[in-house]
């Protein structure tokens, strides 16, 4: 191989380094307005009248919208359940339930004139808490707060708890996180009266494109989407860019101008959406040597006032709830429950890290009481070729969960660890120190409940000179997507990688690949340009083969043409002259899972990644305070492209699974409104605060990926709440069953 | 409103402009002098993003008024990289500390202050340098190593 699995730099990396990447606030138009949003700030009650007259004489204001500007006011990805606006007579369900939008010559102007707009809310009850809502007493949106279920019913589920030695009861809780990407939501729309053109921040341009032409009536071909370079994303903008891009389109298609709409931080925190909040209960039982054998499970998540991507986040909860073990006997309900808060969606798991702690919690506890080892019960119960998942799905290939466990342990020293922890605790007396497993299962993209997005294109152009231009429709929001896709097409078209260039998504080039999210961008978009890659590479063979070259052949990503390395530059103005077709489109889709939905059991996804952890944390007994000191982990993630970006992923998803575990939590007031709303009492984790991360990667080839490659970008995360939940239980000798372990949690505990 | 008038030194060079009273320092750089690596993302001096140079001490443009600009003497990533100093940007490309890439001129900013008072800083002297930068993508063990890497560049060191 002559650059994948090699350590290269990123080919956007300079350009961001030099200050030169172009975000969409960078960017500006001729006679751009500028938008800012109008929020009612009461968290439950009845629009009674709404009047923009005052605001629309203050200076700088251009136009201002209600629900009567809207051409088609209902919006919501699974069901209907929302408005762009609200209208007057209908429902406010969250704080920030947007009323108006305003387009002025400044942002000053425009925010100014947001306390222009006179407005009166009937005020209700609200709705703050899961427990509150299971009373249905007010209902949130719809007929029952209670508004989805999800269930797997696999095996037998009572024979199970009778076979078992030993059965556990648990109860869990997990708060809210916030994406808290660098970059708030941003974008600039553009109408001229004919065509409609976005430029955004965001994970997903063809969501945005169908929502946007959804809510203004357009026919799809002329709506353009182009993504800007995007400062974060971590599936805080998957849907949300959509309900920000129907806005400022609103305002261009009624204004016929440019209009810019940039959230500041403290919209971005009320308005957006968050990791779900949850409750569960667990039931598992285990023989005295600890097999599982059986485990039940009832999962609540408090999706806002909004059900948004909740029902496809709740097939991701139900999927993963018995983490990565080997389980016949299994019986899951979860649950989506209205709230008046913000609507939760998409953050990195997708509803997986929340079960993930539960039952790797239950596996700590199972083994102290059975007196084994956290690894080796862990061990015990690992997946393997042959064995099924928890739905069902049987596992063929590429199953590296024991080579994880194994490679931690190796790198951990883990006996000499224990030893050297025992010793810590001994000496000290307000320190205490733990260490804590995580192994955890992450299935490859959308999986069966997606299936109708899950397919991909690419277009690979080869120009005269040599150089490269590749158009995908998956996004590159810091994940290192453009880096693996001219990875790819180095290695295929043995070109340099610094010649291939990775274009922005435009949804009017590509068409539509689905969502950039659910670590799916290295085998889709992976797969959709390497097709396309080989196809030109074919077409060039084929043509050197006519024109008399007898062995042609790419070694190690160089043109090796009878015994002579010629340079692709070469090739590529050879072949252009010669008409030969150097543009090819790829398209990837996997084959039709088949997954039982009434049973939640079958395939339920592509592929699987494997993954574990080992934390060492140190508790401060005096101030409650859990700091992470050191974190061993490894990844099955298949084939490794990237190796420099691949362990950049794991040391950032390390660190921000830290950050929801002990110190970032979403507070409201009792009326519903957000306390937390910027990064002084919203605390993410700062250089001061992080761990040593160890990486090592189990590299069980996938044959469906790119090079044998899975996806890494959200199991990066998943192993790290747990493993650290366990260590501090471990330190502490007392139950952590709680997300985020704050200092005052550690207290009231202790 | 009356503009008030301002002279300072910008990347170098001597410029003049008329500035509202009320305009922060970060608003003005982007939009009227068109410094687009200064980023906003916080508008509250807790992420770093909008970080810049004021006679020679970084500090966050979107707690700064433009009419304090007056007289200074004031860097941005974009005067950085054009007076040729490149090696600390990459630095940063080299060992992988960019991701998004929205954090990052502001971190490369706090690093050039550091470096230009001490070129040769141990972890915790990095760490109190950048401790008012975020970063969400990176976890900082990659930003911590370009730091290192760039000192080691900037001291002639073979790296």
């Amino acid at each position: 191989m002559r650059v994948i699995g090699k350590r290269v730099r990123r080919i956007d990396a300079i350009e961001k380094a030099f200050g030169k990447a172009k975000f969409t606030n960078d960017l500006s138009f001729p006679r751009m307005l500028h938008a800012a949003v109008v929020y009612p700030g009461v968290a439950h009650g009845v629009l009674r009248s709404l009047d923009v007259s005052e605001a629309l004489k203050a200076p700088g204001v251009v136009a201002i919208a209600t629900y009567k500007n809207v051409p088609n006011n209902e919006m919501g990805i699974v069901t209907k359940d929302m408005h762009v606006l609200v209208p007057v007579g209908g429902k406010i369900r969250f704080e920030a339930d947007p009323i108006a939008i305003i387009a002025a010559e400044t942002r000053e102007a425009a925010e100014e004139a947001t306390s222009l707009v006179n407005f009166d809310v009937e005020e209700l009850q609200p709705v703050l808490t899961i427990d509150e809502a299971l009373r249905d007493d007010p209902i949130v949106n719809g007929e029952r707060n209670v508004a989805f279920q999800r269930k797997i019913r696999r095996g037998d589920i009572e024979k199970g708890f009778q076979e078992s030695d030993l059965i556990l009861e648990m109860d869990f809780e997990t708060g809210y996180q916030e994406h808290a990407y660098l970059e708030p939501q941003s974008i600039i729309a553009l109408w001229d009266g004919d065509n409609l053109t976005i430029y955004g921040s965001m994970q997903c341009p063809f969501y945005v494109h169908n929502d946007v032409a959804e809510v203004l009536k357009l026919p799809l071909n002329r709506v353009t989407v182009i993504q800007m370079e995007t400062g974060g994303g971590f599936g805080g903008k998957e849907d949300v860019p959509s309900y920000i891009a129907v806005k400022a389109a609103l305002l261009s298609y009624l204004t016929k101008r440019p209009v810019k709409l940039v959230y500041n931080r403290d919209m971005d925190f009320r308005e957006t959406s968050k990791r779900h909040p949850s409750k569960s209960h667990y039931k598992v039982g285990f023989t005295k040597d600890g097999k599982i054998k059986a485990v039940k499970a009832a999962v609540y998540l408090d999706m806002g006032a909004y059900s948004t991507l909740t029902p496809i986040v709740m097939y991701r909860s139900l999927t993963h709830a018995a983490s990565a073990y080997d389980v016949e006997n299994i019986f899951v309900d979860v649950y989506g429950v209205y709230t008046n808060k913000v609507p939760t969606g998409a953050f990195r798991g997708f509803g997986s890290p929340q079960v993930l702690f539960a039952m790797e919690r239950v596996m700590d506890e199972a083994a102290k009481r059975l007196g084994m080892d956290p690894w080796e019960i862990r061990y015990k119960n690992a997946l393997e070729i042959g064995k099924a998942t928890a739905t069902g799905h049987v596992l063929e290939e590429s199953v590296g969960a024991k080579e994880t466990l194994e490679i931690v342990r190796e790198i951990s020293d883990y006996e000499r660890l224990k030893e050297e922890v025992r010793k810590f605790n001994e000496g000290n007396k307000y320190k205490k120190r733990g260490l804590g497993w995580a192994h955890t299962i992450y299935g490859v993209s959308l999986g069966a409940a997606g299936q109708p997005l899950d397919a991909s294109s690419g277009e690979v152009h080869v120009k005269m000179d040599g150089t490269v231009l590749v158009m995908i429709g998956g996004t590159e929001m810091g994940q290192g997507a453009k880096t693996v896709m001219a990875l790819i097409v180095s290695e295929i078209l043995g070109v340099d990688v610094d010649n291939v260039r990775v274009m922005q998504p435009n949804t009017s080039i590509v068409q539509d690949s689905g969502p950039t999210v659910a670590s799916r961008t290295t085998v889709f978009s992976g797969n959709a340009i390497r097709i396309a890659a080989e196809r030109i590479r074919d077409n060039i063979i084929e043509y050197l083969k006519s024109k008399g070259v007898e062995d042609i052949k790419i070694e190690n990503g160089y043109w090796i043409a009878d015994g002579k390395e010629i340079p692709f530059s070469e090739i590529a103005r050879e072949a252009n002259a010669a008409n030969v077709k150097l543009a090819e489109m790829g398209w990837f889709s996997t084959p039709k899972l088949n997954f039982d939905f009434e049973t939640g059991t079958g395939e339920a996804y592509v592929s699987y990644t494997f993954s574990t952890q080992l934390s060492l944390v140190e508790v401060d007994l005096l101030t409650g305070k859990v700091e992470l000191k050191e974190a061993w982990v490894s990844h099955d993630i298949g084939k490794v492209l990237n190796p420099v970006g691949a362990e950049g992923q794991v040391e950032g998803g390390v660190v921000q699974g830290m950050g929801y575990a002990i110190s970032e939590e979403i507070k409201h007031d009792e009326n519903g409104r957000m306390l937390t709303t910027n990064f002084n009492n919203y605390i993410v984790p700062t250089i001061r605060d992080i761990p040593r991360v160890h990486v090592k990667f189990a590299e069980s080839p996938f044959s469906k990926g790119p090079f044998g490659a899975k996806g890494l970008g959200e199991p990066s995360l998943m192993s790290s709440p747990p493993s650290i939940a366990n260590a501090v239980t471990d330190a502490l000798g007392i139950l952590i069953n709680r997300l985020p372990i704050t200092p005052e949690e550690v207290l009231l505990k202790l | 409103m009356i503009a008030i008038k301002i002279s300072f030194k910008l990347n170098g060079k001597w410029v003049e402009a008329d500035v509202e009273p009320y305009k922060r320092a970060l608003d003005f750089l982007r939009d009227d002098m068109g410094m687009t690596s200064v980023k906003e993302g916080c508008s509250e001096g807790e992420c770093g993003a909008c970080t810049i140079i004021v006679n020679g001490r970084n500090v966050h443009s979107c707690l700064m008024l433009a009419v304090e600009l007056d007289g200074k003497d004031v860097w941005t990533l974009e005067g950085i990289i054009e007076s040729g100093e490149t090696y600390i940007s990459e630095a940063y490309a080299d060992v992988g500390a960019v991701q998004c890439g929205f954090c990052t001129p502001g971190f490369i900013v706090s690093t050039k202050v550091l470096l230009d008072e001490n070129p040769n800083p141990k972890e915790e002297d990095i760490k109190k340098a950048l401790e008012g930068n975020i970063c969400r993508c990176t976890g900082y063990a990659r930003i911590i190593e370009a730091v290192k890497e760039a000192a080691r560049r900037k001291r002639g060191d073979a790296s």
